[in-house]
């Protein structure tokens, strides 16, 4: 699966539609396809990352990228937590396609992981549009305040 | 902890449940008096300082949070109760601001002595919310001995919301064993809707972000993230989405309204507070838990389920 060049329109559209498949058109999703959910969620915090000017880190956590990436996003920026226990989500559907691939509930778990991965893409993608997404709210952090420091943010 | 613990307390409404939130105040304190348990308003209390104060300056917020500890204590309290999320988190917070920062103790000595009241000092009253209020003063036993119309064959997807949880270090009771709360994977709502008979489904956004705060200064991402909270409980089975914050629970339903208005996205799945719930459980009627207070209207699936 080639990265889409507009990450996190194309992820919303991929995700939307594997979200869609019933279970008897996920017959060719394998291994290669459940990595590529985790890829899709790198590509989104390595986007962050980048509008942000940080290298992102080719670093593993607990054995996955993507929980690195995470981490170093939500340094120094703790509102980026809003979306830790969705990319923990992510991974942990990702165990359980490719640890149990003749699971009854496979289908599920692979709707389920669009789904997730969807909403890391609305979140992250919003909080590129508007930086203040989860900050006042889950992790307190007064975002008016340097307005106030400094007057001329005001204007 | 011993069951018995919190059966009377000290209960802060916050101004959302007299608001927007109010179906959520009714239905916690219905549940309370079927639970025989005691909640004495705090007298005079103020806005915790919300996301507004917050934003201006967390120092006032503290200050405005320890207000309403201070009365608490002044009443004879150790604990106080608050069913929003939002007013958990900030009296949570100003506990551990007064308890870790120098500056917020100071200001809110300053501050408390200005306006003639106690000065709170850290440690003297204990911040909980509804859901460790049901579980520590009744638990799943009392839910399940007083069931009357059980919520078996409803199926439910827990959605907690993010400052419930978050961030980590303001809930240090929290993440202590499985009988405490997790900040991951919270399961107190699970255990007590499961109590009442109910199916819990594998709801993985559980502690997603919904937009909150955003809902209406930034709707289009509102609208997205709950239709995504939305299609995503339904695609688990979810006949309804069990809520414990008024925040997530207007924008769930506001953005439901919406996402079919403005996206042609239509959901059917219902929205109810957990209260609402364990009271219609308990046998309370649809309005004596709120029902008709909530913008969504839900009462086909309470008919169906043999809740009314």
């Amino acid at each position: 699966m080639d990265r889409p060049e507009a990450p996190f329109a194309d992820i919303v559209t991929f995700a939307d539609g594997l979200s869609r498949r019933a279970d008897a058109e996920l017959g060719d999703f394998g291994e290669l396809e459940a990595l590529a959910l985790l890829e899709y969620g790198e590509t989104i915090l390595c986007t962050w990352l980048e509008a942000h000017e940080t290298v992102p880190t080719e670093n593993k956590s607990e054995g996955f990228r993507l929980l690195a990436l995470h981490k170093q996003a939500a340094r120094g920026n703790p509102s980026f937590n809003a979306c830790r226990e969705t990319c923990r989500e992510l991974v942990y559907h990702y165990n359980l396609i490719v640890l149990e691939p003749n699971d009854v509930d496979r289908g599920q778990r692979i709707r389920m992981a669009a789904m997730i991965l969807k909403h890391l893409a609305l979140f992250v993608g919003g909080k590129l549009e508007e930086s203040g997404l989860g900050d006042f709210c889950c992790s307190s952090r007064p975002i008016r305040q340097a307005e106030l420091l400094d007057p001329r943010q005001n204007v | 902890m011993a069951k018995g613990k919190h059966k009377k307390v000290a209960y802060y409404p916050g101004c959302a449940l007299e608001g927007t939130g109010h179906a959520y105040n009714r239905s916690t304190k219905a549940v309370g008096k079927k639970l025989g348990l005691d909640l004495v308003e705090l007298e005079n209390w103020n806005c915790c300082g919300a996301m507004e104060v917050k934003n201006v300056d967390p120092k006032i917020q503290t200050y405005l949070s320890a207000r309403n500890l201070s009365i608490a204590e002044d009443m004879g309290f150790d604990t106080v109760m608050a069913p929003c999320n939002g007013c958990y988190h900030n009296l949570k917070k100003a506990e551990y601001d007064l308890a870790h920062d120098d500056k917020s103790v100071e200001v809110n000595a300053r501050l408390s002595s200005k306006a003639g009241h106690t000065t709170y000092e850290a440690g003297k009253v204990e911040t909980i919310h509804a859901l460790d209020w049901i579980k520590d003063s009744v638990g799943e036993e009392g839910i399940t001995e007083r069931v009357k119309n059980s919520l078996k064959g409803l199926k439910v997807a827990n959605y907690y919301g993010c400052m419930y949880t978050r961030p980590r270090h303001i809930f240090p009771e929290k993440d202590k064993g499985p009988e405490t709360e997790s900040t991951s994977k919270p399961h107190f709502m699970d255990d007590l809707l499961a109590a009442a008979g109910a199916e819990n489904v594998n709801y993985p956004l559980k502690t997603a972000c919904c937009g909150g705060a955003h809902a209406l200064s930034d709707s289009d991402t509102s609208t997205k993230l709950v239709l995504n909270l939305l299609e995503t409980a339904e695609a688990c089975g979810a006949d309804v989405i069990a809520t414990e914050c008024p925040t997530c629970h207007t924008g769930l339903e506001m953005h439901q309204v919406r996402a079919e208005k403005v996206l042609g996205r239509k959901t059917n799945v219902k929205v109810l507070y957990f209260t609402q719930l364990l009271g219609m459980a308990m046998g309370l009627s649809p309005n004596e838990v709120g029902v008709n207070e909530n913008f969504s209207d839900s009462r086909s699936l309470i008919k169906e389920k043999g809740l009314a």
